[in-house]
């Protein structure tokens, strides 16, 4: 038994590489550049503080300043320097979508893999219970839920995973469904292997290129959606920098032909533009290597 | 096809029930409570059962659940917490308002979306039809205030050709509330545009495809003549399908784009009312937005096995 894992590890390690090599060399410019603002916004994320001009809360400028020297994208509505604010409120909106996209990837993906697998009344009792959620509109059952629960960060994570966990579940049944049927889980389920067994080495590793395109698309939603439920007041709160909530704050400035609304619409904008289009990428290959299979069976 | 619309409404009928029960329930399982959600800082034991003795929240749910809905069907969507009004009145005039902004977004969106997916589809790969998609690539990922705020800053305040802002009102005659909707009108428009106008390219080129297309080219039918009379038809199905959903994707997107533009629809008395902690206005505001989807999606559905001749006979 070991010496075929190790083998089959062996088999799959240098084809996995080879895989990733052969996905960037073959990346058309626009997903490149897709690519390298998620990178920006990542190591900006990670590296907020250190990059960060002045500090997220200090009054360094006139309210609305012009851009300049000292402040690259002026002030914002109190005199805090509006570059500053951007790179802390890039570090809370976007982790706040991350950890709302795992714990929705986690929920949607048990739980889409048990529907499948186990069938029968779980499947039925899953099922009916996701279309229910997807009859209504996701902000407005958002807003119906948090006009009880209040806006804490911790109930806006939740609200978001759950709502957001349907999707994934409908997918991930989806393919799970199709994979169950193969010869090879068949042979595992024979075999005697534990449902966990089955779908963490059998189902899983068959998945995984959807879903990270899912992943991609679960990600941009969650992001636009916590941006946007901040920019109706009733998303992450004052004084902590995010960007939909900098967008609600410095809207007054644009009847005055001042932008400073727009600089942290803008970063929100192309963060999902950027994910989009990576995402529009990995779609177009996997489509393009399911037309391949075909044309080679048929 | 009877039996399937039957059964289309019927399942239409259900999902508005368990719909109701959501919404209801939303506020009412979940561990926060309205009376201390009401009361916020201030609460304390003795008031808060004042409060929920106030609201009848003493009573079982589904008694509550119940009265709730009976009232709702009769037009009684009950008493604001904010101003201790009924809701009715307070929200009559601001759903004609939304609906009104949402179809004149749907009377720019629909024929302009149809139409640049008809003219990409046909000159699919050209320059100009890849500009259109990488373009509504874009528009679908942006959020919608942004795309509000550019057209304020240029259309508005740089140009001066439109109002930034929506504040219609009982005094002003058709002319001047064109006027100031038509920014939020164009917002929501980009924001549904981009998918209808892809949902028709694919529909189109789909179709184009198909044997019976190139039968008509070899027989010499004009080009024109091909899209309009023997592609158009097949292609209908698909294409009301995607415009009706894109109305129901309307109806909540104006939730946003109504605050941006601080126009007096439903969608900013929800936000309001939610920030405000007033849970019957957000229940009510919350049942009929959900409704009105509901009843698109469903509209959708059936109008596409109307359109369909294969769905007209099921196997």
């Amino acid at each position: 038994m070991t010496t075929i894992n190790s083998e089959t590890a062996r088999y799959i390690k240098p084809s996995k590489t080879l895989m990733v090599r052969r996905f960037l060399a073959e990346m058309p410019v626009v997903a490149w550049v897709g690519l390298i603002i998620i990178l920006i916004n990542l190591f900006v994320v990670a590296f907020a503080g250190v990059l960060a001009p002045y500090s997220e809360t200090e009054l360094v400028t006139d309210v609305w300043a012009p851009p300049n020297p000292d402040n690259w994208l002026g002030g914002d509505q109190l005199g805090r320097d509006m570059l500053t604010r951007i790179l802390y409120g890039a570090r809370t909106t976007i982790s706040i979508a991350f950890i709302a996209t795992i714990l929705s990837f986690t929920m949607g993906i048990v739980a889409g893999f048990t529907a499948a697998v186990v069938g029968g009344i779980i499947d039925t009792l899953l099922s009916r219970i996701v279309d229910a959620l997807m009859a209504i509109p996701t902000l407005i059952l958002a807003l119906v839920v948090i006009s009880v629960l209040g806006t804490e960060i911790y109930v806006l994570i939740g609200v978001i995973a759950v709502l957001d966990s349907t999707r994934v579940f409908r997918l991930s049944r989806a393919i799970a469904m199709d994979v169950a049927v193969m010869e090879y889980v068949e042979a595992a389920r024979l075999r005697g292997e534990r449902l966990w067994w089955i779908m963490t080495r059998e189902v899983l590793p068959n998945t995984v290129m959807p879903l990270i395109a899912e992943f991609g698309l679960r990600f941009a939603f969650a992001f636009l959606f916590i941006a946007s439920l901040s920019f109706l007041g009733l998303g992450i709160q004052p004084p902590l920098a995010d960007w939909g909530g900098m967008v609600r704050e410095n809207a007054t400035a644009i009847i005055y032909g001042i932008a400073a609304p727009l600089y942290p619409a803008a970063a929100i904008a192309a963060l999902a533009v950027a994910v989009n289009l990576v995402v529009d990428y990995i779609l177009a290959r996997q489509n393009r290597s399911v037309a391949a299979a075909f044309d080679g069976t048929g | 096809m009877l039996t399937l619309i039957g059964r289309r409404l019927a399942l239409g009928i259900l999902t508005l029930l368990v719909v109701s029960v959501i919404i209801f329930a939303g506020t009412e399982i979940l561990p926060g409570d309205v009376a201390t959600a009401i009361l916020g800082q201030s609460a304390t034991p003795e008031n808060t059962a004042a409060i929920r003795e106030q609201l009848g929240l003493n009573r079982p749910p589904y008694e509550r659940y119940f009265e709730w809905l009976v009232g709702f069907v009769q037009g009684d969507l009950g008493t604001s917490l904010g101003n201790r009004r009924p809701i009715a009145p307070q929200v009559g005039f601001r759903f004609e308002n939304t609906m009104l902004l949402a179809a004149m977004a749907a009377c720019i969106a629909v024929p302009l979306s149809i139409g640049l997916g008809l003219v990409s589809a046909i000159k699919q790969g050209t320059i100009f039809d890849r500009a259109i998609s990488v373009v509504s690539l874009m528009a679908i990922s942006v959020p919608e205030f942004f795309i509000g705020y550019v057209l304020i800053l240029f259309i508005s305040v740089k140009l001066g050709w439109l109002p930034s802002l929506s504040n219609v009102n009982e005094r002003m005659d058709f002319g001047q509330r064109i006027t100031v909707m038509a920014l939020p009108a164009i917002t929501l428009t980009m924001v549904t545009l981009a998918h209808m106008m892809r949902m028709t390219r694919a529909a189109v080129i789909s179709v184009m495809n198909s044997p019976y297309i190139e039968m008509a080219e070899l027989k010499g039918v004009k080009y024109w003549r091909i899209v309009i009379q023997h592609a158009l038809p097949n292609v209908l199905s698909p294409i009301i399908t995607v415009v009706v959903l894109n109305l129901a994707y309307l109806v909540v997107g104006v939730v946003v784009v109504e605050v941006v533009f601080t126009y007096p629809g439903m969608g900013q008395f929800m936000v309001d009312s939610v920030s405000k902690r007033d849970v019957p206005v957000v229940q009510a505001t919350g049942l009929i937005f959900a409704m009105t989807y509901v009843l698109l999606n469903m509209t959708a559905d059936i109008s596409s096995i109307l359109a369909n001749p294969r769905l007209r006979h099921p196997k």
